[in-house]
């Protein structure tokens, strides 16, 4: 089960409290009543499914009920970064990596010396 | 005397503490921390099941949670049987009744033994090759045979009485095994000031050192410093000690799932506990101890009872106090079996013989068995043995040697080494890495926030595992944030230094294809049938596992697999990494459908809806159904009156009468803020800026690819005010739907969404006497035609309480819904109800109120509709503006495909045999001649005998449905096909004049 924070409430919460909603960063043409086929079909159905890094919508249906945007890694599951709707999408090699968090037994080989 | 294997003086159980348990009818005595194994053990029982393919007599394999064999139905009264309980795993209490499974007519002759014989014709992979033809013998013969041979255990048949309990926990270190390792990486979690969890699937704290007799640590005995430690642990406040607690899962974020089991080693049973306790934790860090599993020999026959693992046989003496026999001989590959002898020899056991597969032991305890007087046979291999029912002997040669030398034994300890238990690890998508000198996969590329220690992780030296836990301990507890100060010093010292192992077949298993040398003890898997998966060209371990069923029983092939691996890559000639290993999965031993379940049973399995007039309707002998999550009223039936007379009746009586119907299951959402009108519009197909307050509109809502998502009644109360309804079920989605797009494509507009569906309870009051049926309840709203025509919407008072009055109708009647803060409904509806039922009008249910809308043809959505219907499809055109210049799906609907002509388009369907009901669901066709596969137009989607129209009635799809206005069409079914005639989709009072009255 994923550990996910919210960016509105400031905190991590379990999975349960929350839907994912599809890709992020995919807005609505203003003028949409006058766009092309290719278009719409761009807009509504074309999605890119990545190994890896997807930007993504989440809502925290049950908390505080805010559509919020995450960058997930869809091999590890791994949430590199949330934040809040609206916000530009996030320059993740400027980000701290939260890789760093994850010791190795190698990393402890010193310690245990 | 609680066995005559029970050895004085040996063990740690108190010889006075018995408890007494029955096995196959034989009523023995045990002592209190047996377990099953360990008292049929000390009762001289070995043989204690059949195989589950060949049906070959089988006994006690180990003593853990890695048991493949000894499977028994254990239960305590008729409701609490379990099948398929490992016998090294359950604890002995007093009253407990054991049965073995798989034979008949008894475990020591049983029928199905026979099986063996014939298992030339069951070779692996024989169930793809046989029971192929004739195609029809499947059905009729094969699949019940299989089903009847499958399976081990008899599933319980009675309710399970026990109750299961739940728990969510965050913690900073779990650490998962209490052995050496996991004590002291916890121990000095503990003392920085972590929050720790300490868990351990066996009912003491100890791990290996519950057997291995010889190991020191800070100078005490191992097994009595584990306790000491374990008693320290449970006694701090920041750590929790759960022992019989099993991590079965390893799953995202460090979520670890845990099963304590609670009860099933007691003989009393406290009522209030629950049977088991599911632990859900959410750890910072994790540290995984979970210690190592000894591999058995591959060699002929080496299935018989009496042949266990060595440390087995050590735990039996050293932990339970009883030997595993008289005269033992022990079958190695690796230096840790010669303790067994010689913890036997010293207890006074006979120890026939040591045979060593590899030329060269380990010096030091090589020179011990000298020294003890066994004899030892290096370079030598077990190549067969003998005995019916147990193992009466041994059949040795040397390797690559003629002639075999056969050895008296009635027991037979076996080892191949030590596989690390990389299985938590693993679940954690963690990457394994193949150690080449050590012949074992160990953790690699770590995927989450854990750590590895002791064996697990290849650390062999005790005083390596100890530093290597104390430091992981303390760094795990450091990186969680604990700031505490003691640091922890530990010494270890084992007995001997172990070298060795060895994975894959040994000499005995013989390159031919005819040898019993299992690998699988739980499928029956051999040697045999792994170089005929690849002979058949099976050259994915994962294809091998699945054609010979390697590893996929209950055991999870905690033994098999490394055999099962090596024997492969020996025969595809390829090295063992690039076989690669299967994938290990939750959860890591079986665990019960009961803890899974937990709560979630009988009522608390799905929340249930109710409405505030549910307990009236009950009272009154509604019939309910379910529609989502609610329980709405159905029908209402009078006594002798069946469904169809009840709704028949019901929908009379609205039509003649009148009607009261609960309607407050209806989605509601309050639409507040200066831009609402505004944002309506965009939600909607419809224009919502020219409604005028205290008026209402009927609002088709779609999704941005054109197709019908919702539909309801929406009331504009004051300017800024709107009060929306939407379907039953599609209230949450929705909701979900609005806040979508007024957070993230509209976030301008000044608007705020409100669900009010349960602070409202709705009262829909319906037919020709409604009017007259409120009127003297409601107060402020004036009723008349004039003021209040049909679509008005006004607040005021009715019965002394607020409500919001709605004139509108879902039946074509003169109707109101009468909506009142949801504690008031039963007490209104009573009131109106005191009313209604003297002047002769009826509660109706949502049967009735499905039949008058298709009278009318008002349709459902998601019954009429299935979300590939566009407005246009279903009729709706005239609710879509052809004004606004934006709404969600303007754009989709202007997509080729939905303007293109031969759409399937809504209509009604008139029976040409008026009395014959058409079944929702069929399909229509033209030309009901036309071969398979006939072209089918479409089909029904709302059915019903209309008794106001005395008639048949029916809405369907249909390809072009509304140009076909006129047309016969057909509906085939099974045993007729049914003419029927396209018409429009109202049935009753065309005019639509009743509305108004």
């Amino acid at each position: 089960m994923l550990l996910i924070y919210c960016p509105y409430c400031e905190e991590e919460r379990s999975e349960l409290e929350f839907r994912n909603a599809g890709d992020a960063h995919i807005a609505r043409p203003t003028n949409i009543a006058d766009i092309s086929d290719e278009e719409f079909e761009a807009y509504f159905f074309l999605r890119d499914n990545p190994k890896g890094v997807i930007f993504e919508r989440w809502r925290h249906i049950h908390g505080c009920s805010r559509f919020f945007n995450a960058a997930r890694d869809t091999v590890s599951d791994r949430f590199l970064t949330t934040y809040k709707a609206g916000e530009p999408k996030p320059d993740l090699d400027a980000q701290p990596k939260t890789a760093a968090t994850v010791e190795t037994y190698e990393a402890l080989e010193g310690a245990a010396q | 005397m609680s066995g005559v294997n029970r050895i004085s003086g040996a063990g740690r159980l108190t010889p006075a503490r018995t408890a007494r348990f029955t096995f196959d009818g034989r009523t023995l005595t045990a002592l209190e921390g047996d377990t099953v194994a360990s008292a049929l053990i000390a009762n001289d029982i070995h043989l204690v099941g059949r195989s589950f393919k060949y049906h070959r007599p089988r006994g006690i394999l180990s003593a853990g949670a890695e048991e493949p064999n000894a499977l028994l139905d254990v239960s305590r009264d008729a409701a609490r049987r379990q099948p398929n309980v490992r016998a090294t795993v359950q604890e002995v209490f007093d009253g407990m009744k054991v049965s073995s499974q798989n034979r008949w007519p008894s475990l020591a002759f049983d029928v199905g033994g026979f099986n063996d014989l014939l298992s030339p014709f069951f070779a692996a992979g024989f169930y793809y090759k046989t029971f192929m033809w004739p195609k029809a013998a499947w059905h009729s013969l094969y699949e019940p045979f299989i089903r009847r041979a499958a399976g081990l255990g008899v599933a319980p048949t009675e309710p399970d009485p026990d109750h299961y309990a739940s728990r969510y926990t965050h913690c900073d270190v779990l650490v998962v095994g209490a052995g050496v390792a996991g004590l002291a990486a916890a121990l000095a979690a503990a003392k920085a000031g972590a929050k720790v969890i300490l868990c351990d699937e066996q009912p003491e704290v100890g791990g290996a050192l519950h057997y291995d007799s010889g190991t020191l640590v800070d100078g005490k005995p191992g097994y009595a410093w584990a306790q000491e430690t374990g008693k320290a642990l449970a006694d701090m406040d920041n750590v929790t000690v759960l022992t019989r607690t099993t991590a079965f899962g390893y799953y995202n974020h460090n979520f670890v799932g845990l099963v304590e089991r609670v009860t099933d080693h007691l003989a009393a049973v406290d009522k209030t506990l629950p049977r088991e306790r599911l632990w859900q934790v959410r750890a910072k860090k994790v540290i995984l101890a979970n210690g190592a599993i000894e591999r058995h020999m591959v060699f002929a026959n080496n299935d018989r009872p009496g042949i266990m693992l060595a440390s087995a046989g050590r735990t039996y003496l050293n932990h339970f106090g009883v030997a595993v026999g008289k005269k033992v001989g022990i079958y190695t590959a690796h230096d840790s079996a010669y303790e067994a002898a010689f913890d036997l020899k010293k207890a006074g056991v006979a120890v026939a013989v040591i045979v060593d597969c590899r030329e060269q032991p380990g010096e030091a305890v090589l020179e011990k068995a000298r020294h003890l007087g066994i004899e030892v046979l290096t370079g030598h291999s077990v190549v067969n043995t003998t005995g019916k029912l147990r193992i009466a002997s041994i059949s040795v040669a040397r390797n690559g040697g003629r002639g075999a030398r056969k050895i008296a034994v009635d027991a037979l300890l076996v080892s191949a080494g030590w596989t690390p238990s990389v299985h938590l690890f693993s679940q954690s998508r963690g990457k394994v890495k193949f150690d080449a000198a050590t012949e074992r996969f160990l953790p690699g590329t770590y995927a989450q926030d854990c750590l590895s220690i002791g064996t697990c992780n290849g650390t062999d030296d005790l005083q390596a595992t100890i530093d290597e836990a104390l430091a992981a301990g303390e760094l795990a507890a450091r990186a969680a944030g604990a700031e505490g100060g003691a640091q922890v010093a530990l010494t270890g010292q084992n007995a001997f230094e172990w070298t060795g192992g060895m994975i894959g077949a040994a000499e005995g298993a013989g390159p031919d294809t005819t040898v019993k040398a299992f690998i699988d003890f739980q499928h029956d898997v051999c040697a045999k049938d792994i170089r005929l998966a690849v002979r058949e060209g099976m050259h994915s371990v994962e294809h091998i596992k699945r054609f010979t069923t390697n590893g996929m029983a209950s055991d999870q092939g905690k033994l098999s697999n490394m055999h099962g691996l090596a024997i492969a890559a020996e025969a595809l000639g390829k090295g063992i990494p690039e076989v690669g290993l299967t994938t290990f999965r939750q959860p890591y031993t079986p665990i019960t459908f009961g803890a899974i379940v937990n709560h979630s049973r009988g009522s608390l399995f799905d929340p249930a809806r109710k409405t505030p007039m549910h307990a009236w309707e009950e009272a009154q002998g509604a019939e309910f159904e379910d529609v989502g999550n609610w329980k709405r009223a159905w029908f209402y039936p009078k006594a002798g009156e069946d469904m169809h007379e009840a709704v028949a009746r019901e929908c009379k009586t609205v039509r003649e009468v009148a009607g009261v119907f609960d309607a407050s299951t209806l989605g509601k959402i309050e639409v507040v803020g200066p831009d609402a009108a505004q944002f309506l519009n965009l939600m909607y197909t419809n224009a919502w800026d020219n409604l005028k307050p205290g008026r209402c509109r009927y609002g088709i809502m779609l999704r941005d690819d054109g197709f019908v998502y919702d539909d309801g009644v929406v009331g504009r109360l004051a300017e800024d005010r709107f009060h929306v309804t939407t379907t039953t079920g599609g209230a949450p989605r929705v909701l979900h739907h609005m806040e979508d797009y007024l957070q993230t494509e509209f976030p301008h507009l000044k608007v705020w969404l409100t669900s009010t569906t349960e602070q409202w309870a709705v009262i829909a009051v319906q037919g020709p006497k409604a009017r007259e049926i409120i009127a003297p309840l409601v107060e402020g709203i004036d009723l008349s035609n004039e003021a209040f025509p049909h679509m008005s919407v006004a607040e005021g008072r009715i019965c002394g309480v607020p409500t919001r009055l709605f004139r509108m109708s879902f039946t074509g009647e003169l109707g109101f819904e009468v909506n009142v803060p949801a504690d008031f409904g039963q007490a209104v509806w009573e009131a109106i109800w005191a009313r209604a039922e003297p002047m002769g009008a009826c509660a109706y249910g949502t049967e009735t109120m499905h039949v008058l809308r298709a009278e009318k043809g008002y349709i459902i959505v998601g019954q009429d509709t299935d979300g590939t219907l566009t407005p246009h499809d279903a009729g709706l055109s005239w609710a879509v503006s052809k004004k606004k210049p934006d709404f969600v799906g303007i754009r989709g609907l202007k997509r080729p495909d939905l303007v293109k002509d031969g759409r399937k388009q809504l209509v009604g369907l008139l029976t040409k045999d008026p009395k014959v009901v058409l079944e929702e669901g069929a399909q229509i066709v033209a030309d009901p001649n036309e071969p398979k596969p006939m072209t089918m137009l479409g089909h029904v989607t709302s059915s019903y005998w209309s008794s106001n129209c005395g008639r048949s009635i029916a809405m369907a799809v249909v390809a072009g449905g509304q140009a076909r206005l006129g047309q016969t069409l057909y509906v085939p079914m099974a045993d007729r096909t049914i003419a029927v005639e396209v018409s429009d989709m109202v049935f009753f009072d065309k005019e639509g004049g009743r509305l108004h009255g």
